[in-house]
């Protein structure tokens, strides 16, 4: 019986131990989940003011620009998958991974070679394990991404869908990505990102106000080529952003339920220490009392 | 008097606000100055120094490393890909 009540306690040790990690695993969360939306605020009225030009130029111009256009020579698509670097965060990465699985299959079945491309360790750890390759991945900055990373994600994506066919050139581009709906809610999304569908795309701005004939400096072209780009490199930025506000918030719900289960834990230990020791208890006065009764009735 | 509506963002921020009498941009065939009633724009921008003159005065230089500026109805936006705020007076 001394047995059980030993182990009894040594569960609560690990048990109490436990829940300060996942307790402060929270507060971190809690504390960069702040930063992080701040963050996401502040590139927004970058991601606005770009958005409104190509809609304009959208609307104005004729759009014939390689980054909008359909390719049909090659039937090879890239996906990005965004995850975290670091588990803890309940089901954020796995819920992407299976929004990507479920792309990948549906793409396969349209006859499509797929190139992955994968944000965050988590997620390249889970196709490593797999055995299937990843072209590139981006690690580390998962929960504070800056904008150099996002462009050098832009960067290389771009620089693959205007690449010949015969030199690994890609048709489309998908992105799965957390959506930040709000704290209690993230949402697992896929997004075409190339080609552009501008028109679609595009909130429109202000209906009532008709958009105003653009001059263009110094061409249309010119300005399309410098826009586009851009365009693409605040997108993804913006998505990144919100994945890191998403994966904190699932992060810091999955340590508060972790917290709260380890006091249920502690609580029943506990009381399983108790009755144990109670029941030393009853067991020794039971005995001495027995001992007592046979050497009087002896 | 009416005035322009200046906002100048950079990737991570938005670096000015408000209302001015004049913005001189270095666009991609030269510098640019506009004031107010000026034709819809849509202008890419070479690195130099975006100069705005506010409506109380103050000079406000601030050097850009590219980018691109709309202007509509009077709605001036200097987009930087990256920016420094050299001067505010």
């Amino acid at each position: 019986m001394a047995g059980s009540q030993r182990i009894y306690r040594a569960r609560i040790k690990s048990t109490q131990s436990l829940k300060k990690v996942f307790r402060a695993q929270e507060l971190i969360a809690a504390s960069r989940i702040g930063k992080a939306r701040a963050r996401a605020q502040s590139a927004a009225p970058y991601a606005a003011a770009i958005t409104q030009s190509v809609s304009a130029l959208a609307t104005h111009a004729d759009i014939d620009h390689p980054l909008a256009s359909e390719r049909k020579d090659t039937n090879r698509v890239a996906v990005l998958l965004i995850t975290s670097d670091r588990g803890m965060a309940g089901a954020y990465t796995a819920n992407v991974l299976r929004e990507g699985e479920r792309l990948i299959e549906s793409l396969t079945e349209e006859g499509r070679t797929i190139d992955l491309y994968v944000a965050g360790r988590r997620g390249l750890g889970y196709f490593q394990y797999r055995g299937r390759d990843v072209v590139k991945s981006w690690t580390g900055e998962s929960d504070a991404p800056t904008p150099q990373m996002a462009e050098e994600i832009a960067e290389e994506l771009l620089s693959r869908f205007l690449a010949p066919a015969d030199e690994g050139g890609v048709a489309e581009l998908h992105v799965v990505y957390t959506r930040f709906i709000n704290m209690v809610t993230q949402q697992p999304r896929i997004l075409r990102l190339l080609p552009l569908e501008v028109v679609e795309g595009v909130e429109p701005v202000d209906e009532h106000e008709a958009l105003p004939l653009y001059e263009f400096e110094p061409s249309p072209v010119e300005v399309l080529d410098a826009l586009l780009p851009r365009y693409i490199r605040s997108r993804i930025y913006s998505l990144l952003l919100q994945a890191a506000a998403s994966e904190l918030a699932s992060r810091q719900r999955a340590m508060h339920t972790a917290t709260d289960n380890a006091e249920d834990l502690i609580r029943t230990y506990t009381r399983l220490a108790n009755q144990a020791r109670q029941g030393e208890i009853t067991q020794e006065i039971t005995e001495i009392v027995s001992g007592a009764d046979a050497l009087k009735a002896s | 008097m009416a005035l322009l509506d200046v906002n100048v963002v950079s990737t991570s921020t938005t670096m000015w606000q408000g209302k001015a009498t004049m913005v001189v941009a270095p666009a991609a065939d030269g510098e640019i100055g506009l004031l107010v009633g000026h034709s819809p724009l849509l202008s890419v921008l070479q690195a130099g120094r975006v100069r705005i003159t506010a409506d109380n005065g103050d000079r406000i230089l601030i050097d850009v490393t590219g980018g691109f500026l709309s202007l509509d109805t009077d709605q001036v936006t200097v987009v930087a890909d990256d920016a420094e705020l050299v001067a505010q007076a």
